[in-house]
């Protein structure tokens, strides 16, 4: 019972009411991710169901749902991390800039280039600080002369709002931060080769109240200049930062709506009973 | 039911005299493998260390002319079956060399014939009682000593004990491990790699992780055989040279050095993979660029051990013809060469008793690269295990 809203494309599964879930048109924004059809199967077992999901640039768009309900398995697919799980079949689209990213000729290294990734765990390589930020714009020969590196690397930290805390120990190893601090460098990691997208995965769930204050500012700065997905379980965290959010369950997206709408006067009603803690 | 605590430590008593007992098997079990130990290191000691001094004796060399035809002639008749002949050869040499020596008449220390060095350590020895009484009369006077044995480090093997030394087999271990180390470990290093973070899981890789394995547990005397058909009398590797010794010793490592190279890619925790992945690293460059060099000081320790174990192993080097007599240290690894253990082999095998102190003596050498070899390992991984 999937219905595709026109042009717009925003389209939205109302399994509870059996009404089209809509969201506001937003006439300035520009679409970054397009998502048809998408199912996604771990071996027998399927994880994603009918996937359709429009996403917008330079938005944050929050995924919430309950445990297993595949809000994770689907930011996987939109760099391809799921690749590396043998196991996993997937069918329908995902499309970025008019592109199949799962299409044969798709290199999904160019693809992560352009769509960057926040673990929720902390993963900073182990190597210093500085070379946590230079290593993938190296990799990737953005920088060549060491001047342009220095510089990159710390625009991408000030961007991170990291440069004031480590600028006097660029070269100590990244994980002699707290874990607010790595989580940020991780942030800088990701931006320092300029993607288009950024996907958090639960970013702040491995942090303190105060550092995951401090990385909510930070999104909402990120994104003057990032489209962001992030997953998240913290449903106050989707409130404030989401610009869109989209509830999962059980392998579907129930409600995909902007934040406000869905928060206040959320259509369907699981939706409703997962936002007021019925369960999840 | 309440028990009060009376009731319940009576109960426990058995089970704590249980464990006490078991606790005294355990130590017992360790002071007795302690006690092999100490036993075997005295031991060795007791019969090694003597091969590291060797008799000297003093005497009056005439370089006369005779000498230039008949070494022998230029010692005093009573010391001629005292000195080695190994020394005696020499002298024609030198005076060819240095024609200033002719006519002249000098004391000199000089090496003693090995019978000597055993009746002065108190041994056994085949020397006549006229014979013995000239000795006790030098060392009487000073004129006879044990001094240190640098014969014993500077020559190859020779069938006078006081003329064999352990540098042959020692240049022959050094050239034959180089070999294994060049061959065994890049193949070693990038077949886990290839297992580990390449291949698919499927049955083909499951068939030979387990052949891995098990090619880990073959006796080495097969791996000889092995090199002796595959390199010997296929490829034409010449027989008994370090290169042939070093390419079985290869295929004997090369498991240990994939196995190990696998545990250590494995303790590489996933997330450093996904932080490259995410940054869009190809497999290459996260393998290159991440998980090497963390693993690094596992996937040495691993190949240092399975150098030692090449180090040690005798089995497959007789079969490729490396337990040899070799006089000379060898240059290159097509030379016939032979290697430590084999070198102590070669002596345990020997008749003449002042053999016994030089396979002990070797047995020390061997024990004491083994441990530094392995102490490295230890170090390595301790310096470079990253505190992340």
């Amino acid at each position: 019972m999937d219905m595709k809203v026109a042009d717009r494309g925003v389209t939205m599964s109302g399994h509870e009411t059996g009404q089209p879930v809509t969201r506001n048109e937003q006439a300035n924004h520009e679409l970054s991710i397009r998502v048809r059809d998408l199912n996604l199967w771990y071996g027998e077992t399927q994880a994603l169901k009918n996937i359709n999901i429009d996403v917008f640039q330079k938005d944050i768009t929050a995924l919430i749902g309950p445990s297993g309900c595949g809000k994770s398995t689907f930011l996987r697919c939109l760099n391809r991390m799921n690749d590396l799980i043998p196991s996993v079949k997937l069918e329908g689209l995902i499309e970025m800039d008019g592109r199949n990213v799962n299409e044969v000729k798709m290199d999904e290294v160019a693809l992560r280039r352009r769509v960057g990734m926040v673990f929720q765990k902390p993963n900073p390589f182990p190597k210093s600080i500085f070379e946590n930020v230079a290593y993938a714009p190296r990799m990737h020969d953005l920088v060549s002369r060491k001047a342009d590196q220095d510089e990159l690397v710390e625009q991408a930290l000030r961007d991170a709002g990291l440069w004031n805390e480590v600028k006097d120990k660029l070269h100590e190893p990244g994980t002699s931060l707290s874990g607010g601090q790595q989580q940020r460098l991780c942030i800088a990691r990701a931006i320092a080769v300029q993607p288009d997208v950024i996907l958090m995965d639960e970013p702040t769930s491995a942090l303190d109240p105060i550092s995951t204050a401090t990385i909510e500012d930070l999104m909402d700065k990120l994104k003057q200049q990032f489209t962001i997905i992030t997953v998240t379980h913290n449903m106050q965290q989707a409130a404030r930062v989401a610009d869109y959010t989209a509830f999962f369950h059980l392998g579907e997206i129930v409600e995909y709506n902007d934040t406000k709408t869905m928060f206040a006067n959320p259509h369907t009603k699981k939706a409703e009973d997962y936002i007021t803690g019925r369960y999840g | 039911m309440r028990q009060s605590f009376d009731e319940i430590s009576a109960q426990l008593k058995g089970r704590h005299r249980k464990s006490a007992r078991l606790k005294w098997m355990s130590m017992g079990a360790l002071g007795l493998a302690g006690l092999f130990l100490v036993f075997f290191f005295t031991d060795m000691l007791i019969k090694g260390l003597p091969a590291f001094q060797q008799a000297q004796i003093q005497v009056q060399v005439d370089y006369n002319e005779m000498a230039q035809e008949l070494p022998l002639a230029a010692v005093e008749e009573e010391m001629r079956p005292l000195v080695s002949r190994g020394y005696l050869r020499l002298i024609p040499g030198r005076m060819e060399k240095n024609p200033d020596l002719l006519g002249t008449t000098r004391m000199e220390w000089v090496l003693a014939d090995g019978q000597v060095d055993q009746y002065l350590k108190g041994h056994h020895s085949n020397l006549s009682g006229s014979e013995q009484s000239v000795v006790d009369e030098l060392a009487d006077n000073g004129r006879a000593e044990l001094k240190f044995n640098t014969t014993f480090f500077t020559r190859g093997d020779s069938k006078m004990p006081e003329l064999a030394g352990i540098a042959s087999a020692a240049m022959g271990t050094v050239m034959t491990l180089l070999v294994t180390l060049v061959v065994a470990f890049p193949i070693g290093v990038m077949t886990a790699v290839y297992l580990e973070e390449f291949a698919p899981d499927n049955r083909f890789t499951q068939i030979i992780e387990i052949n891995i394995n098990n090619l880990a547990a073959i006796p080495s005397i097969l791996f000889g055989l092995l090199g002796l058909a595959i390199f010997i009398n296929f490829f034409g590797v010449p027989r008994s040279s370090p290169l042939v010794g070093g390419l079985t010793l290869a295929l004997m490592t090369l498991p240990v050095i994939i196995i190990s190279t696998r545990t250590a890619l494995r303790s590489v925790p996933e997330d450093i993979r996904h932080a490259a992945f995410g940054v869009g690293c190809s497999r290459w460059q996260v393998v290159r660029d991440h998980v090497l060099p963390v693993s690094m000081p596992g996937i040495m320790t691993g190949s240092i051990i399975g150098l030692a174990q090449a180090m040690g192993e005798t089995a497959p080097l007789i079969i490729v013809g490396m337990v040899a007599f070799i006089p000379d240290v060898s240059a290159t690894v097509t030379e016939a060469a032979t290697v430590l253990p084999a070198q102590i082999f070669t002596w345990a095998g020997e008749p003449d008793r002042a053999f016994t102190e030089k396979t002990a003596g070797g047995i020390l050498v061997l024990l004491t690269i083994l441990i530094t070899l392995n102490a490295t390992a230890v170090v390595l991984r301790k310096k470079f295990e990253r505190r992340w």
